[in-house]
Order: structure tokens, then C-alpha cells, then sequence
């Protein structure tokens, strides 16, 4: 019974989402048809290809690079290439921004020594492209590690005994085997791109999301954002289905090797390898955190107050842990009914689990802005809607979280509880939930962490004057205080890079699309 | 004219400065199945690898019908040295169909000879029906004969097959090398066969070479091999025969289980080590007795006994299933072979004198 309450909870703002997009005024639906809407299609698409392409162009010669060659440095490379993971891409596009902008970084100094005024615009496809690349390359790296160190040596092995060259063959069999990794990780940075909100806003790029926000801060007539809302969202399923599609048939597939491959000896390619790995580190990581550096301390030489960022610190704790703590207890129910008792109505919470990443962020705010505005006053531009939105977004990973971890609890456990005496309650409260407390904490810990970095949302539903981390960046960005950013965002990162480790830890989950 | 098909002398195959492979003779003649058997870590499959040129040696050469295919100017890689390999896990692409499979190699032929060879192939090894299937629906068996016609597709000139019925069910493994050797012998080709199970070398094994730390201990065929072991190894590996120590004296052989009249050219008072089987050894209740029965394992058509002698060395005998005595029995052991028994000094087997082959009976 909880769990149903806990599903259509869920499920209700979406519902109300499609109800308010059919009865959109006929004015909506001819703007909807629109050429401008058309182009922000077009654009969203255009830039999720643009960036899927780069990030395996990028993601997968690293990758073969640092597994499968005599590359000097190898692990380190391969520990430091996956690291731009860890930044919320609107932090990096404010660094990209205060570099490039026109009143940034660069320019300035570039004025200062060579007198030139005007630097190509970072605004706009190009600067989205570049920083959406460097930021999820590492998605494609890591499949294409992942699929490497799982090939056995004997497959390519049997090529050649076939007489292929080993050009050939790593065209052939190396390559092919690697078809599913680079398909599912390259739909997940289309997912990437299409549900972001903060790099394209910063940068601006007018995709769905952007066009979204700027709809609904801007008409009157809101049935226009929800109708976008939701070509957007069946956008999102296409590309989620697709990643779980291959990711299902390849798992058909049950290879481990036994044997890795040897590395292949690059000879004097090396220097030429480590130059392209140097590069690509230059731009998603030493560049970001050089200009991260700088503006953080410019900002405390300038006495930025210390006082400036505490309330949004607070506000960020408060929203998050709150958020944690109810989004894990409302996914225990639905969690233990999916593991233990099996059947339709779980595999429909599984299925809308899913469902829930491809709905982005802002999406979810838009509905229940809606249903706030319209259903619930005294509720609307409280505390309550965040941690509602909150709850929708991140539900989905604590139930994986706790799944897996209620997975490892035998029921021969509980029933030995019940033989000797327990009733089902008992038994919950001896048995069951000491063990997935830790893995019930791990699960709360990893939506807190989340919740900080979250943007859209607590964009369009904290309460007027609440700000968090999040918000503080946005704010700062949008009226080029590039210094009072800082501080904000070196935290997000760190808090980003917990949670990071926290997954790593908790790889035992479905292993889907993590939210960023 | 020699017929060896691949020669390997003197390899040497260092992993980390760990020697998997050192010292290394090996001839594989034309039209032969040799099968390569020791304990697992003997550099068996190293030697498999660097044969199919999976491996350079560090030292050594290969020759391959009197072409060098390895030495310390050439190196021929391994797709060009039509030598076809079967994994011991099969390695089937597991993106493409049996049929696609089957045609990897075929990739300079055109595509109407592609598709009759493929199809002749897959009749050969009984998969006709499944040229469409992928791999991931296949069973274990199936799979093996995948990996089987896809080597023998390009017609290679040798076959290796390393451990290629490791990972499948007793039942199957036993139908499948019965084909597998019916199909290589039928298409008389050359085979090196890799494999830890000694019943299994017996079984496929024109010819055996046994192994043990990086070098071929002894290569014969399989009854000189089982009924002269060249050393205590390959009579421990091979076998599973008792050993025991005795003394070099006039009349032949002076062992705790009494005197073995077998004669050696070694001084009196050598200390040596004779081979005997739980076939050779034979006991009853008369006179003086010098063991007693430890356990007996019931194997239907005769009895496993465990019997232990005074100097609590522990020998097993067989006795015929009928003949059954309790634990704790003293009994008086003795050596009841038939035939000369293998006797190793310092490890290393030493032939009996050719004059003195009586009837080795009881003392």
C-alpha cells in the first residue's frame, strides 16, 4: 500500500503534465508548430549528435590507449581521464564562460598583452558543443575501458590464426565487440545533453530545456512549456529504450576474459599518444580547475564575504538532507515489494524507475509548478514542492540503491526469524532493516549529494529567498560575478565527487544512466 | 626427407623472469595427433601458443617444413602461418552467426566458394541446421564444433587444440574427442593436442609428450610411455604407481616387500626407486606379514586396497571384487607383475640387464 502511494505520487505530476499540454489553447499548438520550434528541435537534437559523436571520437582512442598499449603512465591517465565526470556541467560552463566571455579572463589578459579585442563567441553551438564534450566523453571512456579489459585475448587471437593482420583485426573482431559498449554509453550522453539544463542556459544555446525555462518565465500561456515538456520527454524515452535495448542483448553475450590481451607495443607513437591525452586533460580538467583557482582566489584577495555563501551553504544541506531522508523512506516500501514479491505491479515501479531518467529535472519542476500553482496554494513556493521534486527525481535511484542492497538479504533469513516466533513486523524491525541500513544510508547519502548539485528545480521551486550552492552559481553566472561563483562550485565539485565514489562503491546497482 | 610437419628446438619462454618454457624439443610429424599432457603450469599451452605465434620465444626456433617460422631474425606472424587453432574457450565471435563464424577465415575466397565451404564444414561437424544461430544460443558442445570448423575452414596445414574439452560434461567429452579424432584422423591431418587429463592424451594421442617444468620429459607412443616411463615423473603423472625404494644387491633388487629378481647395471648397494602399479602387487594370509590393510574402496569389478608396510609406506593393491578382507588385516604383500618393473635411480629410469628378464614372482 505504501509503495502505490509512493508510485502515484510519482506519476501524478507527469499525468497532470500531459492533461495540461491537451488542453492547450489552439494558440499553443500553432506555436508549438511553429518554424522557431521546429529550430529549438532541431538544435537539441543537432547538438546531442554533435556531442555524442565528439565524446566517442575522444572517449575511445583514450580508452583503447590507456588498456591496451605500453602507454607510460597508464594508470594514472586512466584515473584522471574519467575525472570531468565529477564537475555539474554548469560549473564548467561558467569556467568556460569566464574564460571566454567577453568581459573574461582571457580576454583581458589578451588585451592586455596583444591588444586583441575580440575573441570568438563562446556563446552559442560551438561553446555548448565544446564544453558538453569535454564533459561526457568520459561516459564512452569508461564503456570502452570497461569492454576492453572484458575481451579475451583468445577472440583476437583467433583472427589472426585466420589470417587477419592485426590491423585487421582489431577492425573486425576488436572493434565489433566493442559495438554495444560505445552504442549504450554514446545514447547516455545523448541523454546527457538533452536533459541538461544548466551548460546550455549558461552558454546560450536554446535546446528544449532552455526553451523551457525561458517559456514559462516568460508567456502567460504556460500550456506551451508543458506541450514542449513533453516532446522532449518522448525524445528522452527513444533514446532511454534504445540504450536499454543494447545493453539487454549485449548481456546476452556472457564473455570474461580469462586472459587479457598483451599490450600492443606503439613504439614511437607515444609521444604522440601522451600529447593527445595531455590535450584532452587540458581542456576538461587542468583548464576548468586552473580558472576555478583563479577566480577563487581574485574572489577572497577582493574580501568576497564569507557570509555571502553560508546561506546558501545551509540552504543546500537543509533542502538536501531533507530530501534524502524522505526520498529513502518512501523507497523502501516500493523496493521491498519489487525484490520480494515479484510480480506486475512491481515491474511497474521498476519500469517507472527507469522511466524517471529520462524525465529531466526541469520538466518535473514545470509540472509540479502547475499543479502547485493550481491545486495546492498554501503548498506552492514552500519547501514542500522542492523536497516533492526532489523525491520524483531521485526516487529511482534509491530503489536501485536499495534493491540491490535488499537483494543480499537471503530470505531464509526473515523466514528462520518467523519460525522462531517473529510476526512480519518483527521481523522488519530485527532482521530486515538492520541489515540494509547500511546500504540504506549509503543510498540516503548518495540522493543528498545529488540533490546538491540538482539546478533546474531549485531553480523554478525553492521558495523566494531560498538559495542554494546550486542556485548561487546560476545567479552569480547570470550577472557575471564570475569571483562569488567560486567558492560555490568548488564545493559542488567535492560534493560531486563523493557521490562519484559512493556509486563506484555501489556498483552492484542496475548500473543505469547515473544522474548528474 | 624428413617428415617432421613443425619442429620446435630449444625454445625458451620467460614470463616476469619466470621460465614457462625452457629447453624445449618438440617434433610434430606429418600426418600425426600428438598429444601434449602434463599438470597444469607445465608450459603446455605456452608452447601451444608460441607454436601458433600467439608468443615470440625469447630463444629457440621453430621450423615449419623447413621454413624457419620463428628464430633470431624471423618472426612469421599468425596469420600467415595457416596453422588453425581451436581455444580452449572456443573464442566464437559472439557478433556474428555460426555460418558468419565458420566464413571468418575464408576472406580471400570468393563468395559462392565461401558459402560452399562453409556449408560443407558445418555438415562435417553435424551443424547444418544452425547457420543462422548466434553464438549465445548455443549449447557447449555446439560451440566446440563451431570453433572446430571454423579452424578447419581455411584448410590449415597443422591443427592445435588446446584443452578444447575442458569445459564440457563427462557425457559429452567423451562423445565429442571420439568425433574429434574420427574427423582428424579421416581427414589425416596433423594435430598437436593440449590436455592435463592423461586418460584423455592415451585416448587422442598417436604419439604422447609428456611435460613438466617448461620441457618435454618424454615423447613416445602411448605404450612405451605407460610400460617404460624415461623418469619418475612421467611414472607418477602417467600411471599412478607406488613407488618404491630398494637396494641394488647380486640376485636383483632388494625391496621391504622382499626381493624384486630384476637386475640393473648399477653398483650393489645403489639406492633405487622401482615403479609398481596396484596391478603388480598382489597379497594373501600365509607366512610372515609385513603390512596391514588401511582401507578398501569397492570399485565394482575388483577391490582398491590401501595397505600399509612396516615402514609405514603406503602401497595400493588391487584384488578381484569377491575378495574381500576387513581393516585392520595384516597381510603379507608382495610383487606379482608379470613383466619387468621401471626402476629409477636418481629419478632418471635405468634398463635391466637384457639377459635377466625371469618372471618377477613372488621371493
Amino acid at each position: 500500500m505504501p509503495a502505490a502511494l509512493v508510485a502515484l505520487a510519482m506519476t501524478v505530476p507527469l499525468f497532470y503534465l500531459v492533461i495540461r499540454a491537451a488542453g492547450a489553447s489552439p494558440a499553443a499548438w500553432s506555436w508549438l508548430l511553429r518554424l522557431q520550434t521546429l529550430q529549438i528541435i532541431g538544435q537539441s537534437i543537432g547538438l546531442a549528435l554533435a556531442v555524442m559523436l565528439s565524446a566517442v571520437i575522444i572517449g575511445l582512442p583514450t580508452a583503447w590507449l590507456v588498456t591496451r598499449t605500453n602507454l607510460p603512465g597508464k594508470t594514472l591517465w586512466a584515473a584522471l581521464l574519467p575525472l570531468p565526470l565529477v564537475i555539474p556541467s554548469y560549473v564548467s560552463a561558467y569556467l568556460f564562460v569566464s574564460l571566454f566571455a567577453p568581459r573574461g579572463l582571457l580576454q583581458n589578459l589578451l588585451e592586455g598583452w596583444l591588444g586583441i579585442e575580440r575573441l570568438p563567441s563562446i556563446y552559442g553551438f560551438w561553446g555548448a558543443w565544446l564544453v558538453l564534450t569535454l564533459m561526457t566523453y568520459p561516459y564512452v571512456f569508461l564503456a570502452v575501458r570497461a569492454g576492453l579489459i572484458r575481451t579475451d585475448r583468445s577472440l583476437e587471437e583467433a583472427a589472426r590464426s585466420l589470417g587477419y593482420s592485426a590491423w585487421k583485426t582489431f577492425w573486425k573482431v576488436t572493434l565489433s565487440q566493442l559495438r554495444p559498449a560505445l552504442a549504450a554509453s554514446s545514447l547516455l550522453v545523448g541523454l546527457y545533453v538533452l536533459r541538461d539544463f544548466g551548460a546550455v542556459s549558461i552558454l546560450r544555446f536554446t535546446t528544449f530545456t532552455r526553451a523551457i525555462y525561458l517559456q514559462y518565465q516568460s508567456s502567460i500561456d504556460r500550456s506551451a512549456a508543458a506541450l514542449l515538456s513533453l516532446v522532449l520527454v518522448l525524445i528522452t524515452i527513444g533514446f532511454l529504450v534504445g540504450e536499454q535495448r543494447i545493453r539487454r542483448s549485449s548481456a546476452e553475450q556472457p564473455y570474461t576474459a580469462v586472459h587479457p590481451a598483451p599490450p600492443v607495443d606503439l613504439g614511437h607513437w607515444r609521444v604522440a599518444a601522451i600529447v593527445i591525452i595531455i590535450g584532452v586533460l587540458l581542456g576538461a580538467l587542468i583548464l576548468p580547475a586552473g580558472v576555478l583557482f583563479y577566480w577563487l582566489v581574485r574572489g577572497l584577495a577582493a574580501g568576497e564575504q564569507l557570509s555571502g555563501w553560508l546561506r546558501p551553504l545551509t540552504g543546500s544541506l537543509t533542502a538536501s538532507g531533507l530530501a534524502a531522508v524522505i526520498t529513502v523512506i518512501a523507497a523502501l516500501p516500493a523496493s521491498l515489494l519489487s525484490v520480494r514479491r515479484p510480480g506486475f505491479f512491481s515491474q511497474l515501479i521498476e519500469k517507472w524507475s527507469y522511466l524517471g531518467y529520462a524525465v529531466p529535472g526541469v520538466v518535473i519542476a514545470l509540472s509540479l509548478v502547475f499543479l502547485g500553482a493550481n491545486y495546492l496554494p498554501l503548498m506552492y513556493q514552500t519547501l514542500f514542492m522542492l523536497l516533492l521534486a526532489y523525491g520524483i527525481l531521485f526516487l529511482p535511484q534509491a530503489v536501485g540503491n536499495l534493491q540491490a542492497v535488499l537483494r543480499q538479504v537471503q530470505p531464509s533469513l526473515e523466514e528462520a526469524a518467523a519460525s522462531l516466533g517473529h510476526s512480519p513486523l518483527r521481523v522488519f524491525q530485527r532482521i530486515t532493516l538492520p541489515l540494509v541500513m547500511p546500504g540504506a544510508s549509503a543510498a540516503a547519502a548518495l540522493v543528498f549529494l545529488t540533490a546538491m548539485k540538482e539546478l533546474p528545480a531549485t531553480l523554478l521551486l525553492a521558495p523566494t529567498g531560498f538559495s542554494t550552492l546550486a542556485t548561487q552559481v546560476w545567479g552569480a553566472v547570470s550577472e557575471a560575478y564570475f569571483a562569488r561563483a567560486a567558492l560555490p562550485a568548488l564545493i559542488l565539485i567535492l560534493v560531486s565527487s563523493i557521490s562519484i565514489l559512493l556509486i563506484n562503491h555501489h556498483t552492484s546497482d542496475e548500473g543505469s544512466a547515473q544522474r548528474t | 626427407m624428413n617428415d617432421n610437419l613443425i619442429e620446435c628446438c630449444q625454445l625458451e619462454k620467460c614470463f616476469s623472469s619466470q621460465p614457462a618454457v625452457s629447453g624445449l624439443n618438440l617434433e610434430l610429424r606429418d600426418g600425426e595427433i600428438l598429444a601434449l599432457v602434463g599438470p597444469s603450469g607445465c608450459g603446455k599451452t605456452t608452447t601451444l601458443r608460441l607454436i601458433a605465434g600467439f608468443e615470440r620465444p625469447d630463444r629457440g626456433e621453430i621450423w615449419m617444413q623447413g621454413r624457419p617460422l620463428s628464430n633470431e631474425d624471423t618472426f612469421v606472424p599468425p596469420e600467415k602461418r595457416q596453422i588453425g587453432v581451436v581455444f580452449q574457450d572456443y573464442a566464437i565471435f559472439p557478433h556474428l552467426s555460426v555460418a558468419e563464424n565458420v566464413a571468418f577465415g575464408l576472406h580471400k575466397k570468393s563468395p559462392a566458394q565461401v558459402k560452399q565451404r562453409v556449408a560443407e564444414m558445418l555438415e562435417l561437424v553435424g551443424l547444418s541446421g544452425l547457420a543462422k544461430r548466434m553464438p549465445h544460443q548455443l549449447s557447449g558442445g555446439e560451440r566446440q564444433r563451431v570453433a572446430l570448423a571454423r579452424a578447419l575452414a581455411p584448410q590449415p596445414k597443422v591443427l592445435l587444440l588446446d584443452e578444447p574439452f575442458s569445459s564440457l560434461d563427462m557425457d559429452l567429452r567423451l562423445k565429442l574427442r571420439e568425433e574429434v579424432r574420427w574427423l582428424l584422423k579421416n581427414l589425416h591431418l596433423t594435430a598437436l593436442f593440449v590436455t592435463h587429463d592423461q586418460e584423455e592424451a592415451l585416448y587422442m594421442g598417436d604419439r604422447l609428450a609428456v611435460m613438466n617444468q617448461g620441457h618435454v620429459q618424454q615423447a613416445d607412443s602411448p605404450e612405451r610411455i605407460f610400460s617404460h616411463p624415461a623418469n619418475r615423473f612421467v611414472a607418477e603423472f602417467m600411471g599412478n604407481a607406488n613407488l618404491l625404494p630398494g637396494q641394488v644387491v647380486e640376485q636383483g633388487i632388494e625391496t621391504e616387500i622382499g626381493l624384486i629378481p630384476q637386475r640393473v647395471a648399477l653398483p650393489f648397494g645403489s639406492s633405487v626407486e622401482l615403479a609398481v602399479r596396484a596391478d603388480d602387487l598382489g597379497f594373501d594370509l600365509h607366512g610372515e606379514t609385513n603390512g596391514v590393510i588401511l582401507s578398501r574402496i569397492f570399485k565394482g569389478v575388483l577391490n582398491v586396497y590401501q595397505i600399509r608396510l612396516t615402514s609405514g609406506l603406503v602401497l595400493e593393491a588391487f584384488q578381484p571384487h569377491y575378495r574381500m578382507f576387513p581393516e585392520g588385516q595384516a597381510v603379507r604383500i608382495f610383487a606379482d607383475a608379470g613383466h619387468e618393473l621401471a626402476c629409477f635411480y636418481n629419478g632418471v629410469a635405468i634398463t635391466a640387464d637384457e639377459y635377466h628378464l625371469d618372471r618377477v614372482t613372488k621371493a
